[in-house]
């Protein structure tokens, strides 16, 4: 508020006293008349000085008010309840690791809503497994950078629940613009029933059996994750729940049937230069692979 | 508006040349020379012809972004788009523009014949006319990733390690890469030339303190150049090392940094955009005072305020990096910094003000650009403002807030003073008046072109909206304000083809100009239009800061009254 | 008003400016200046930091010899411009030569120090952080003292030539400082690299 009281305060009065200026001494002489030049005023030491001294107490006090909201923001003491979770960027998709709740899932993120008066923040580590990207949720806080071979830290502390969206803000290749995030501030009682459920590894419905071993007999396995099976690859997300979540391609589509098949049958047709290739499996097994994804909820 | 008192002694007699009639003798003469005259008309001309092409990479780009989830380019595509847009803009206009108009401007306003090293003013024109020329080359050269054709995708600060070679493999990086250099020997070049000229080659009389600002302006930039553009030659060398000889300086898996990329990029960056704002400021140094009928308002003030911008412009970069994670203390200190500039830019504004104050003004089209400039680069300075305060950066920088900002003072102050530039000094440069009727329709058009785009483009920014995405969701609300955005586009380009018609048309078609137009102060014109070849038919020598005004009111010279830095006891005048 | 185009307060008479030559060479000693900077900071930074490989102290001793050789030529340099102006061009062409030469000796002890570190040190470009760092810093110095080097030669040649005289002292003076700026830079490489690095 105070920014923009005093650089609005500073336009209203120098832009007016432009366009004062500009209509009251504009040439008045008919077109051809001889003119005489007006006064020339070469410049006044008093006025310069006053001109210089008066914005430089505003930077002064300007500066002095953004430095403690920096310092109270960056140093902000950590709740010994706050919830940790490590992000870490990747192109084009986010993975999120829950060290103390032994929770990993990718692209949407589940957050316990904070009561004001316990607070419980969020904390971010985060870093980057590739190039550079941002975490950026403009309702929930400003944006922090997540840089290879460099951890960066930041909390988020919602106060209402519900769904945050944003997205990565820092270029990070051809599918920078589809790399969406989902914050979900949930209730107490929902988290916790969320960090239970993520927790289990994943449901073995013997009716996608078929799908499963499609899942095992291909290249799926080596970048992608399935607790409770052979599937332990790290380099895609993870899909032990894929199914209990609403989108698919870092929030990009959203999560059916029809996209999912499509989305494994040929990532670029949402996502091109996404980096996951084509597995160019036949309609049967892509049927099957579709229907044994459904189940992991 | 011819000049109210004939000024005739200066006037050149000579007999201009025959006319040389076979086009392989004037495109030899042309590519040959030495001129300062005609290597600034080259930049200028060479400059437009890329304002033009960057110009359409914009359009597409706000055609696609009209409307969310838009087809109307690939992802591929819309990501070299930004990034050509980006580099052409800065170095393949920008800098040739106002490098162009420096080279044209200084000899003839400090009495001189010709820049100090004409030799190397022909050879920085032609390296950086070839830097251009490599970098759209790269749209049909190259191989990558993306087949046929493969111009640069990696934004024009192309950071690490995006630019690594197993993130870009391919060559489209290196054409950013070497276009860039090359460009950035010719801007040391001239940079070089001016210095030189302005220490070395004023007309006698001509103390510093009696230069015209525009050379004062020009001084301070080619300085910043010499200190700003090395770091972006030694961070190209490292990312050239790199890719090629497999050195690790940006690579994160050896323990390499990233952010030392930033940094370095930064260094330069931030003063490149300095380099580019002052010769706008110097154009307004010399317009202004003109079209208001009064001297410049505190001559020695404006020199001080200058020289601090270049100054403190070299210690502000990292508020590019408030994101990054530099820690408390390093964003305070950018934030210092920052804010600090803003007192001699805001003095700068003030002294104009003062100017205007108490003068005769003449709306020429000229002046109405300059006006437009006056307004619109205070606006830009306040939205740095709040950039500078970090808290309110976190949530707005690498949004399309920033790039409202950026463009609000490339667009809305250095492109409308270029403006203003060309209706003042083309006269001098072709003997000939641009048409103030086509100038007025360019004026208004481009004017509510720009608001439209760039006013409502602060929104999206506000609104979450990140830079450098080729597509947007529907669901973020960010629809109705990027088709107003977009639709300012469409004005604004019609506006420039209007301006560049109007060039052409006048050259063969507008009026005689005269020596004089304007009734001005300066030495360029007191030289015919064009002047000749040597500039002065005898070297002057001046008394003062405004020569033709001592000479035009002999009665009340200018050295009577002229303000410097020491205090003047008026009672022995 | 018969003079010049202007009320002439005070002509022609009594004006003077510094040589062209010097400014110009000054601003291109400031621009490479910055780009040396750059590298250092790049090694200043990156000390300590290499993941893997040979370190400074394993593998670097101080050049001592080459660096005595390249800083007095500084001095021979300064002899020659001195001589010149005394159009004493004999006198210049020796100190000349011996500038080359000394110079010579300089790039020829670089050229062997890194032979070693190459072949039997296993130390490259590519090797690490620190590999990285040096080669393109002192590769950077050498480059600049090769180009030097070859102005120095030309400018023997044409002392030798006997078409050098007094009135090109100036020139001969601006090539003069190219080079005391590069042996300057060579202090500042010499303390950061084999001093401060190790």
């Amino acid at each position: 508020m105070l920014v923009l009281t005093i650089t609005g305060a500073i336009f209203l009065i120098v832009a007016g006293m432009l366009l004062y200026v500009l209509i009251r001494f504009r040439s008045r002489t008919a077109p051809g008349a001889i003119e005489q030049e007006p006064p020339q005023i070469y410049g006044s030491n008093q006025i310069e000085l006053s001109w210089t001294v008066i914005p430089t107490l505003i930077v002064v006090m300007l500066f002095l008010a953004t430095a403690r909201v920096i310092y109270t923001t960056e140093h902000a003491p950590k709740p010994t309840d706050a919830v940790d979770v490590t992000v870490i960027g990747h192109q084009f998709w986010w993975e999120y690791r829950y060290p103390t709740l032994g929770v990993v899932t990718a692209n949407e993120l589940h957050v316990p809503v904070s009561d004001p008066k316990h607070p419980q923040p969020t904390y971010l580590t985060m870093s980057s497994a590739d190039t550079d990207h941002s975490f950026w949720v403009p309702r929930l806080a400003g944006k922090m950078d997540i840089i290879p071979n460099k951890v960066n830290t930041m909390w988020i502390d919602p106060e209402a629940a519900g769904l945050y969206l944003g997205q990565c803000a820092q270029y990070c290749g051809v599918q920078h613009a589809k790399m969406l995030i989902r914050v979900y501030a949930d209730t107490p009682p929902e988290f916790a029933a969320w960090v239970a459920h993520e927790r289990q590894p994943a449901v073995a419905d013997p009716g996608a059996a078929e799908g499963r071993e499609v899942f095992q007999h291909n290249a799926c396995i080596s970048c992608h994750t399935i607790r409770g099976t052979v599937a332990t690859g790290r380099f895609g997300p993870d899909l032990t729940h894929v199914a209990s979540r609403d989108t698919i391609a870092s929030g990009s589509v959203p999560n059916t049937p029809a996209n999912l098949r499509s989305f494994v049958d040929d990532p670029a047709h949402f996502k091109p230069g996404a980096l996951m290739p084509p597995m160019h499996l036949d309609s049967h097994d892509l049927d099957a692979v579709t229907a044994y994804l459904i189940t992991l909820k | 508006m011819a000049t109210q008192t004939p000024v005739t002694e200066v006037l050149d007699r000579t007999v201009p040349k025959a006319p040389r009639h076979h086009w392989l003798e004037v495109l030899h003469g042309w590519v040959t020379t030495v001129d300062h005259k005609r290597i600034g008309l080259m930049y200028i001309g060479y400059a437009l012809i890329f304002l033009v092409i960057a110009g359409f990479e914009a359009l597409l780009m706000r055609v696609q972004l009209a409307v969310p989830n838009n087809h109307f380019v690939s992802p591929e595509v819309f990501n070299r788009l930004f990034t050509m847009h980006g580099t052409t803009m800065v170095f393949f206009v920008g800098m040739p523009i106002l490098f162009g108009f420096g080279n044209y401007l200084i000899p003839l306003m400090i009495g001189a014949r010709d820049m100090a090293f004409p030799r190397l003013n022909a050879f920085s024109f032609w390296i950086s006319a070839f830097g251009g020329l490599l970098l759209y080359f790269s749209y049909f050269g190259g191989s990558g990733l993306y087949g046929a054709g493969s111009a640069p995708d990696v934004g024009w600060f192309a950071y690490a390690p995006l630019t690594a070679q197993v993130f870009s493999p391919g060559h489209s990086t290196d054409y950013w890469t070497l276009a860039i250099l090359l460009s950035g020997i010719g801007t040391v070049g001239t940079a070089l030339n001016i210095v030189a000229t302005t220490i070395c080659m004023r007309c006698p009389g001509m103390k510093l303190n009696k230069m015209p600002l525009l050379v004062w302006l020009y001084l301070v930039t080619s300085c910043m150049v010499f200190v700003a553009v090395s770091p972006l030659t030694a961070a190209q060398i490292m990312l050239m090392l790199d890719r090629y000889v497999g050195s690790h300086f940006f690579d994160t898996q050896a323990g390499g940094s990233a952010v030392l990329w930033m940094h370095f990029f930064w260094i330069f960056g931030h003063p490149e955009v300095y380099i580019l704002v002052l010769p706008a400021f110097a154009f307004a140094n010399e317009i202004i005072p003109v079209f208001s009928r009064k001297a410049i308002f505190g001559y020695p003030a404006m020199v001080a305020a200058s020289v601090g911008i270049g100054f403190i412009s070299l210690s502000v970069w990292a508020h590019h990096m408030f994101a990054v994670g530099m820690g408390a203390n390093a964003d305070t200190f950018f934030v210092l910094a920052t804010m600090a500039i803003s007192v001699p830019t805001g003095i700068k504004i003030f002294n104009w003000l003062a100017t205007l104050w108490g003068g005769k003004i003449r709306f020429t089209i000229s002046m109405m650009f300059a006006v437009g400039f006056l307004f619109q680069f205070l606006i830009a300075g306040l939205t740095g403002i709040m950039l500078s305060v970090a808290p309110f950066d976190w949530q707005l920088t690498g949004s399309y807030f920033v790039v409202a900002h950026f463009h609000y003072v490339l667009v809305g102050a250095i492109l409308f003073m270029i403006f203003s530039a060309f209706y003042y000094w083309y006269p001098k440069m072709t003997g000939r008046m641009l048409s103030e009727k086509l100038g007025k329709w360019h004026f208004w058009l481009f004017l509510i072109g720009f608001h439209l785009t760039f006013d409502f483009m602060h929104i999206p920014g506000l609104l979450g909206m990140p830079r450098r995405v080729y597509t947007y969701e529907a669901d973020r609300g960010w629809m109705i304000w990027n088709m107003i955005v977009s639709s300012g586009a469409i004005f604004q380009a019609i506006a420039t083809l209007l301006f560049v018609y109007n060039m052409v048309r006048s050259y063969f078609k507008g009026d005689i100009a005269g020596p004089d137009p304007w009734d001005a102060w300066t030495l360029e014109w007191s030289t015919t239009s064009p002047p000749p070849d040597y500039n002065f038919a005898k070297i002057p020598s001046v008394a003062s800061r405004r020569p033709l005004w001592d000479l035009k009111h002999p009665e009340d010279p200018d050295s009577n009254y002229e303000m410097t830095l020491e205090p003047v006891d008026e009672e022995t005048k | 008003m018969t003079e010049g185009a202007v009320i002439p307060n005070s002509p022609n008479e009594g004006w003077e400016l510094p040589s062209r030559g010097v400014v110009g060479m000054a601003c291109l000693i400031v621009a490479e200046a910055a780009i040396f900077v750059i590298f250092v900071v790049a090694y200043v930074f990156y000390i300590g930091k290499s993941v893997s490989g040979p370190m400074p102290k394993d593998v670097l001793t101080l050049p001592v010899f080459a660096t005595i050789c390249l800083l007095s030529s500084s001095l021979t340099v300064h002899a020659a411009v001195s001589a010149l102006r005394h159009n004493k061009r004999n006198l210049c062409s020796l100190w000349l030569a011996a500038t080359v030469l000394l110079g010579g000796i300089f790039i020829a002890s670089t050229a062997l120090e890194w032979y070693q570190l190459i072949y039997h040190d296993g130390l490259t470009i590519q090797t690490n952080l620190f590999g990285t760092t040096f080669y393109s810093l002192v590769g950077l110095h050498a480059t600049h003292v090769v180009v030097g080097l070859i102005m120095l030669s030309l400018a023997l040649a044409f002392s030798l030539s006997g078409a050098m005289s007094s009135k090109h002292s100036e020139k001969l003076e601006v090539l003069s400082l190219y080079w005391h700026f590069v042996d300057a830079v060579w202090v500042v490489v010499f303390l950061v690299v084999y001093v401060l690095g190790r």
